[in-house]
């Protein structure tokens, strides 16, 4: 089956997040659909499977102009989509997700759901996974969580199937995986778009690729092409993907952790008896696949945490157990994993989020009142330092782009007194540009001598900053290797098999 | 130099080598609340002691096989039954230091035991009639079970029902005005689901397609009701009650056989036809949310709306839908105040029943069959109040109508345990 897209123009408003984009894919290729966050990949992609409607422009499938009025329209026309975010009810079983919209039913419209048992099975066996149909998918992990998706999408003979940002959530190995499922899917004859922003990823499996950037397309490109080459075409310059950064001058261990242990409402262990330090002036980066500790870890060390046993010392003196408004006092600058949840108050103008957690006295607070001059100056003075693109210091936080929402929130950590920075995924939904500048000041944060905690999922990001790696699975530590092991290993260490040979 | 920081946890990592492990953090609810009303009951015995012997009655006059009155000695039964739940409360301690989950026959045991205990020594030197006071509970529930399956099917689709006791009161008097007009009940049934349909609709309308806070219009909805009903009958009603205000009545019917099962047969079988369709309702609403593609799409819906509409399933049209069904199953529930209990409409005759069962949809964890069993609790107490005073028992009367919402609040705070609501509850759903 051949798809094929005509001059599709998306608006919002006054932002245009497609502009005129054109593009075909034919049965038995993998066509790669390369672009930052936020430069339409996703909203194309949702017009072609009908969740939006497109202002301009055609979506032609064999020749034919469709006209989708939602979802379901294309799924009868033959489009499957594996969402980045889970299109999954976590408290369904398999068989009810995989069956959901598509029931098979008896009398008087009861359920069959031995036959979606069975559906399940059949497609499971084709490709080789190890689904149950019975598990509960919120019980089950994200890597097997994303192939119920894939089943629910085949269950429907899906001849074009788009994957969005599929890899965010699965380890290297997984990824591996996935990319032989595409291959075979391939080799089905489907028709298969995968976006993403993983450079290394399209050079695998692409056999085209097409470049988008701020909602058009900027150009084709060969699967041959070098990563610096993909790079520049999808930030619209040459870009620096390595981080400069000198030998560490390591001071004392300054955070001392020590079998440090969270337990979540339900229960559940989060994280499981970890110990660990990092010194004076050094990166120590926590890789690992999300949802395997990384969350509770932060959130302990600021204290965010109900149940917390072990310890946690900072210059010496316990944390654990103390309010977030101690541990902050100790010097602790924590940029949050979620900015729009925990970093920001979007409402809030940039010049109020920056003095968010410095609301109990001078400079900015004196005898209960603002001092609003002060803060103006401040606001301003950051504003320049950190280059946030924004209107003024009166703009509420809630309108910036990601890139700049998150220097926002670096500007507000790092302008304290710090003797400890903890960022959670850094850089997540960030601009290449905004990236550069952000892991340059982490990087000047470790050479004044702090030592630094970096939670990352992006194993790039984690080998460009790390000056040792912590590594966890299900809330415990696999192995602290240096920053120079293979990313084979690393890859395997996120599956928590621990290191061979030497560690440091 | 660890400091536990909250209740030490245990650890049963034994038996599970791998993977993530779970510590229980045992909660003291049940065991305080359990002690706490030891406690009440011991005092009020201790200080109100009372004299002679209570007399249970298992049978009605009517009945083929008698049972035997159960007389016991009204002071000594109160304290064995005290020093019963004393040994309950005990074992919820001891199994929240040994940090292992409170089984629910605990509690539920523990209620009966209580119950038995308080009217022994409350109906002492009286006869209760247990049957009566039974029926006369799954009669006052009725209008609450309905409620409550409203109640359920809105929240499982994701919309939150406060309407429901406007739909009652708006099924009440739509009953009572359509019977009296066309002279049959079953029409007046009709008129009470379609009633209570259109405030599902008007519910739907501001919380589904207009976005407002689900819980601001549904209040708004159920004053709204109350005031243009309170004045269609003081104009319209009261005038000419005669033909407006006098419907027929669906009084009770016995069911043949069944009707004759000692203590069972009078409670369920000897009821009005509209218990009997409460019976069917409670079946078809279970049945259809669990085993239907209806109900799938339903739950979906109210877990995850963008998934069910990424599988093509239209959102706002099975919101709408679901919300008609639960207006009009609450609709039929207020035509019980009309058609079965009294013969005609009243002001606010609902008393805020609707609020009631919205607490059995929660204590029921928006499960049909549980929000089915709060609900009967819920009018259990309300009319252990009503015999109580009829047979003259010391315990004010003022402090008995009270007992009902001590008991609603006790339910939805210290005995549910967890109980998550439908995800996306509350939420409308706007496309992108």
């Amino acid at each position: 089956m051949q798809l094929a897209l005509r001059e599709v123009t998306k608006r919002f408003g006054s932002l245009v997040a497609n502009d005129r984009i054109s593009l075909t894919v034919e049965g038995g290729e993998i066509h790669c659909l390369l672009g930052e966050n936020g430069a339409g990949k996703s909203t194309l992609m949702n017009v072609l499977y009908g969740l939006y409607r497109a202002d301009e422009g055609q979506i032609v499938l064999d020749g034919e102009v469709q006209s989708f009025t939602g979802p379901g329209d294309a799924i009868a026309a033959g489009i499957g989509m594996v969402h980045q975010h889970f299109m999954l009810v976590p408290v369904f079983t398999v068989a009810e997700n995989v069956m959901l919209g598509n029931e098979e039913t008896g009398f008087a419209g009861s359920l069959d759901l031995e036959a979606a048992r069975e559906r399940v099975r059949e497609i499971s066996a084709r490709f080789g996974f190890h689904v149950d149909p019975d598990a509960v998918v919120g019980d089950l992990p994200v890597g097997v969580q994303q192939r119920v998706e894939i089943i629910k999408v085949l269950s429907r003979d899906a001849k074009v199937l788009v994957f969005d940002e599929p890899t965010a959530v699965l380890t290297p190995q997984e990824t591996d995986e996935l990319m032989e499922i595409m291959r075979e899917l391939r080799r089905s004859g489907a028709a298969i778009v995968f976006i993403t922003h993983k450079l290394r990823e399209v050079r695998e499996v692409a056999d085209r690729i097409t470049v988008i950037r701020r909602g058009q397309v900027v150009g084709e490109a060969e699967p041959s092409a070098s990563n610096a080459e993909l790079a520049a075409m999808m930030v619209g310059r040459p870009v620096e993907l390595t981080v400069s950064k000198k030998e560490p001058e390591l001071g004392a261990a300054s955070l001392v952790v020590e079998g440090l242990t969270v337990v979540d409402p339900a229960g559940l262990v989060q994280v499981d008896d970890i110990s660990f330090e990092v010194r004076d002036g050094e990166i120590l980066a926590v890789a690992g696949v999300q949802g395997n500790g990384q969350t509770e870890l932060t959130e302990a060390l600021l204290g965010l945490q109900h149940h917390v046993l072990g310890s946690i010392r900072l210059d010496g003196r316990e944390l654990v157990g103390r309010k977030v408004r101690d541990v902050l006092d100790a010097g602790v600058g924590f940029v949050p994993e979620d900015r729009q949840v925990d970093g920001l108050v979007g409402s809030f103008t940039i010049a109020e989020n920056l003095m968010l957690d410095r609301s109990f006295g001078a400079p900015f607070v004196r005898a209960g009142s603002l001092q609003l001059s002060a803060l103006q100056e401040f606001a301003e003075e950051k504003l320049a330092q950190y280059d946030v693109r924004a209107p003024g210091i009166t703009t509420p936080a809630g309108n910036l782009s990601g890139g700049n929402q998150q220097k926002v929130v670096v500007a507000r950590e790092l302008s304290r007194e710090l003797r400890l920075l903890v960022a959670a995924q850094p850089t997540r939904g960030v601009d290449v540009g905004s990236i550069e500048f952000i892991h340059s000041q982490i990087v000047a944060t470790r050479d004044a001598g702090v030592p630094v905690i970096v939670v990352s999922t992006e194993l790039d990001e984690v080998v460009a900053l790390a000056d040792r790696i912590m590594v966890l699975y299900r809330g415990r530590v696999v192995g602290i290797v240096p920053a120079d092991t293979p990313r084979q290993v690393l890859g395997l260490m996120m599956t928590g098999e621990p290191p061979t040979g030497d560690v440091a | 130099m660890s400091t536990p920081h909250a209740a030490a946890p245990t650890d049963d990592r034994a038996g599970r080598p791998d993977g993530p492990h779970v510590m229980t953090t045992a909660s003291p609810k049940v065991a305080i609340i359990l002690g706490v009303v030891t406690l009440l009951l011991a005092a009020v015995v201790a200080f109100g002691s009372q004299t002679g012997d209570t007399t249970f009655r298992l049978s009605t006059r009517r009945d083929l096989a008698q049972l035997p009155d159960v007389t016991v000695p009204a002071n000594a039964t109160a304290w064995v039954a005290i020093v019963l739940m004393a040994l309950a409360t005990a074992e919820a301690v001891r199994r929240y230091l040994a940090r292992t989950k409170v089984p629910l026959w605990l509690p539920a045991a523990y209620g009966v035991v209580a119950m038995i205990g308080f009217l022994a020594w409350a109906a002492a030197g009286a006869t209760l009639p247990v049957i009566g006071l039974l029926a006369g509970a799954l009669a006052l529930a009725v209008p609450l079970v309905f409620g409550a399956l409203g109640g359920v099917l809105g929240e499982r689709v994701g919309v939150v029902n406060i309407a429901i006791d406007g739909q009652l009161l708006a099924g009440a008097f739509a009953a009572a005005l359509v019977g009296s007009l066309l002279g049959s009940a079953w029409a007046g049934l009709i008129g009470a689901m379609l009633a209570g349909a259109l405030v599902g609709l008007v519910l739907g309308v501001f919380a589904i397609s207009y976005f407002v806070d689900q819980v601001i219009v549904g209040v708004v909805l159920n004053v709204l009701i109350i005031g243009l009903t309170s004045f269609m009958f003081s104009q319209v009603l009261a005038p000419n009650a005669a033909t407006l205000n006098s419907p027929p009545r669906l009084g009770p019917v016995s069911v043949p056989l069944l009707g004759e099962i000692p203590v069972i047969g009078p409670i369920l079988f000897r009821q009005s036809v509209v218990v009997y369709l409460l019976y069917v309702a409670v079946a078809v609403v279970t049945w259809s949310l669990y085993r239907t593609r209806w109900g799938l799409r339903v739950r979906a819906v109210g877990e995850h709306p963008q998934a069910a509409d990424t599988v093509g399933i239209n959102v706002l049209r099975t919101r709408y839908r679901t919300l008609l069904i639960a207006g009009a199953t609450a609709g039929a529930g207020g035509a019980f105040y009309t058609l079965v209990s009294v013969s005609q409409f009243n002001r606010e005759m609902t008393g805020g029943a609707g609020y009631i069962a919205l607490a059995a949809v929660i204590f029921g964890k928006w499960d049909p069959i549980r929000a089915t069993l709060a609900a009967l609790l819920f009018g259990f107490a309300s009319n252990l109040q009503g015999v109580l005073s009829v047979i003259g028992s010391p315990v004010p009367s003022e402090f008995m109508l009270m007992l009902p919402y001590v008991v609603t609040v006790f339910a939805v705070a210290g005995l549910v345990g967890r109980s998550r609501p439908p995800a996306a509850v509350g939420t409308p759903y706007r496309k992108g």
